[in-house]
Formats: structure tokens, sequence, C-alpha cells
């Protein structure tokens, strides 16, 4: 028997399967990205310990109903006026100048009846069991941007970079440089505006 | 001298594609890596609500706890009511400390201590069943959390 030669394979078709199998992983892929706003709880007191006591012009009351209506301050509130009502408490001073409270960073009305400084001004959020989530994260967010903005308009002063870019950068490694310079940059300005949000239980609902 | 004269270039050399089938390949094998085929079977609708004042979700040290009413499917023998998920099944509240003690077990033990929880919570779930699962976290001392949201804000619609 005469040997014959193998003939060669076609390998034109093999761009296809690839090409077939290339656009099946692309519709299937879902690249995750997950992010979300952090939050830090509050760990378990023990109940001996007396609450400590706020001021009521240090407080700022955000109340939300089961049907996701806001009550900030007493006062029926649009979602969208959240933002600058926050900003507005927080940024206040009211500590006159010269007393140990006095906040020299703040830019606001430094009225008598509203916050004595960031540091003490504390954001209380009291949500109905029937709130819906999506406004329970609204409202946590518009507070979240109240802090950011404030913390942003610092660090601009400052050191002449955004708080929550730097932030970021720091986060995913894309920052080259000192990072433990950074890192204490970032805490100088957090302590200039210290987050301070506390949820209350929330009240059971029909109450 | 007609040893000199070019070749008439009358018309355009075909591209030459002997070189595709690699480049194709070389994406094939990135996506391929890439994808992640759906590790946890969602039992509860999952709709996420949107929020833009974001941190990033750092994947080794975290627990998911997804929480929502039961998917269309599961509505029959579940109910309309808010349920948890932790792993591949629904887990009543009493039994989220257990629940989560165990998906904890499965990080790494260097990252144990700083495991974050990651809350996956369906944007028309009641805020009731969210407090529920903060203070058991409370207990368990478990005090980072992180709620996933999607990108947006509920604002602008």
């Amino acid at each position: 028997m005469a040997r014959r030669a193998t003939p060669e394979v076609n390998a034109g078709s093999m761009a296809d399967i690839a090409f077939l199998l290339l656009i099946f992983f692309l519709v299937t892929t879902t690249i995750e990205k997950d992010k979300g706003i952090a939050r830090q709880l509050p760990p378990i007191e023990p109940p001996t310990e007396t609450p400590p006591l706020i001021k009521e012009k240090n407080l700022f009351i955000v109340n939300v109903n089961k049907s996701d209506q806001l009550l900030v301050e007493d006062e029926l509130m649009d979602l969208k006026d959240l933002r600058a009502a926050a900003i507005e408490f927080l940024d206040n001073g009211g500590a006159p100048a010269g007393s140990p409270e006095h906040c020299p960073h703040c830019k606001g009305r430094r009225s008598t009846s509203s916050s004595d400084n960031p540091d003490k001004a504390v954001i209380s959020v009291q949500n109905d069991r029937l709130t819906s989530y999506k406004m329970y994260i609204s409202v946590q967010n518009e507070l979240v941007a109240a802090y950011n903005f404030l913390r942003n308009r610092e660090s601009e002063r400052l050191y002449g970079w955004e708080f929550t870019e730097m932030k970021k950068n720091l986060d995913e490694g894309n920052f080259s440089g000192n990072e433990d310079a950074l890192q204490s940059k970032l805490e100088n300005i957090q302590k200039l505006f210290p987050l301070k949000l506390s949820e209350a239980e929330p009240k059971k609902s029909g109450l | 001298m007609s040893k000199f004269t070019k070749k008439k270039s009358g018309e355009l050399p075909a591209v030459n594609t002997a070189s595709l089938p690699d480049i194709v390949f070389m994406l094939l094998f990135f996506f391929m890596v890439v994808t992640v085929l759906r590790n946890n079977n969602l039992l509860v609708v999952n709709q996420m609500p949107k929020a833009d004042q974001v941190e990033k979700l750092q994947k080794d040290r975290s627990v998911y706890i997804f929480a929502g009413k039961p998917s269309a499917r599961y509505q029959d023998k579940y109910g309309k009511e808010g349920k948890i998920q932790i792993g591949d099944k629904y887990t009543d509240i009493t039994n989220l400390k257990f629940a989560l003690e165990e998906a904890r077990r499965k990080l790494r033990p260097e990252l144990q201590d700083k495991v974050m929880v990651a809350l996956k919570v369906d944007k028309n779930t009641n805020t009731g069943l969210v407090s529920d699962i903060k203070q058991e976290l409370r207990e368990l001392n478990m005090l980072k959390l992180i709620y996933i949201t999607a990108q947006g804000n509920e604002l602008d619609r």
C-alpha cells in the first residue's frame, strides 16, 4: 500500500469557533463591582450606662414615616432639600468666638439656636419599621453627601485636593506616594467633620 | 532598466487575517478567566437602591446577606413577606447568628476579625427587617457593614 500523505486540517473556521465562544463569554460575563455605603454599627452598651446628654440645638432629627415622608426638625421636607439642610446644620458653628468650642473653619450662619460645632452636632435618623429600604438608603446617602461636601471643602482649603477622591485612590491602590502621610491627612479632615449619625431603634409600626 | 520598474500596484493588497484567531483567542481567554458563573443562587428579589456616595467593597473579607421578598417562583411556597438569604438558603432571623458564623468560617483565617457584612437588600423591603439584621449583627459583634447599592441617585429620574 502506498502511504498517503495526511491532508492538512482546514483551520479556516477556527476563528469562527473562537468568535462563537467569545460572544458566549462576553454575554455571560458580569464583572461584579459591588459598591455601597459603609457604616460602623455601635457596640451594644451595658444597660447601666446613662446615655450622654445632648443639647436640643446640637441635635438634627430626621424622621421618616411609614409612607416615606420626611420630617426634619419638626417640619415636612422634600428629600432633595435634605442635603442643604444638613450642611447648614453641621456648618453652623454657633459657639461664640473665644470659647473653647469655637469652630474656626465653619462658614455657616453662626446662629445660636443651631449646632455649636461639627464635633457636637449629631444627626439622628428615626425610621418606622415600614419605611421602604429605598427611602432609608436615599436618606443615608444624602446625609453622607452632606458630610462629604464639607470634608471636600476643608481638604480643598488645607491641602488642595478633594477628600473623597483621595480616599478612593487610597482604597483602590492608585495612590503613589507616602500613604501614611495621606492617611493622617485624611484623618485630620475626618476630625474636622466627624461623622456623627445616630440611628434610633425603629418604632413599632402603627404607632 | 526594466529591472527597477516596480510592479503595478493597481489593486489594494488583501489584509492579512492570519493573526485574527490569535487575537480572538486572547480576548476569549480574558473573558473566560474573568467570568464568574453565578455562585449564589438568588432566592429573593434583589434590586438594589441607588446611591452615589459610595465606597468599594473589599470582597475577600466580606459576608453577604441577601434580603427581599421571595422570587416569583418561590412565592407560592414562601409567601410575599421579606426573607433573608445567606449562602444558598433562606435563613430565619433567629438562625441568623448561626448562619453568619458559618459564613465567617469560610473566610481566610487572618481576615476573620476584619469581616465586613455586605447587605444586599431589595429596595422595596421594609426597614424593619434590616434593623432586625443590624441588631443581630451588633450582638454578634460584627460591626462593620456596607449597604450595597446601585449606581445613580434616587433623586434624579
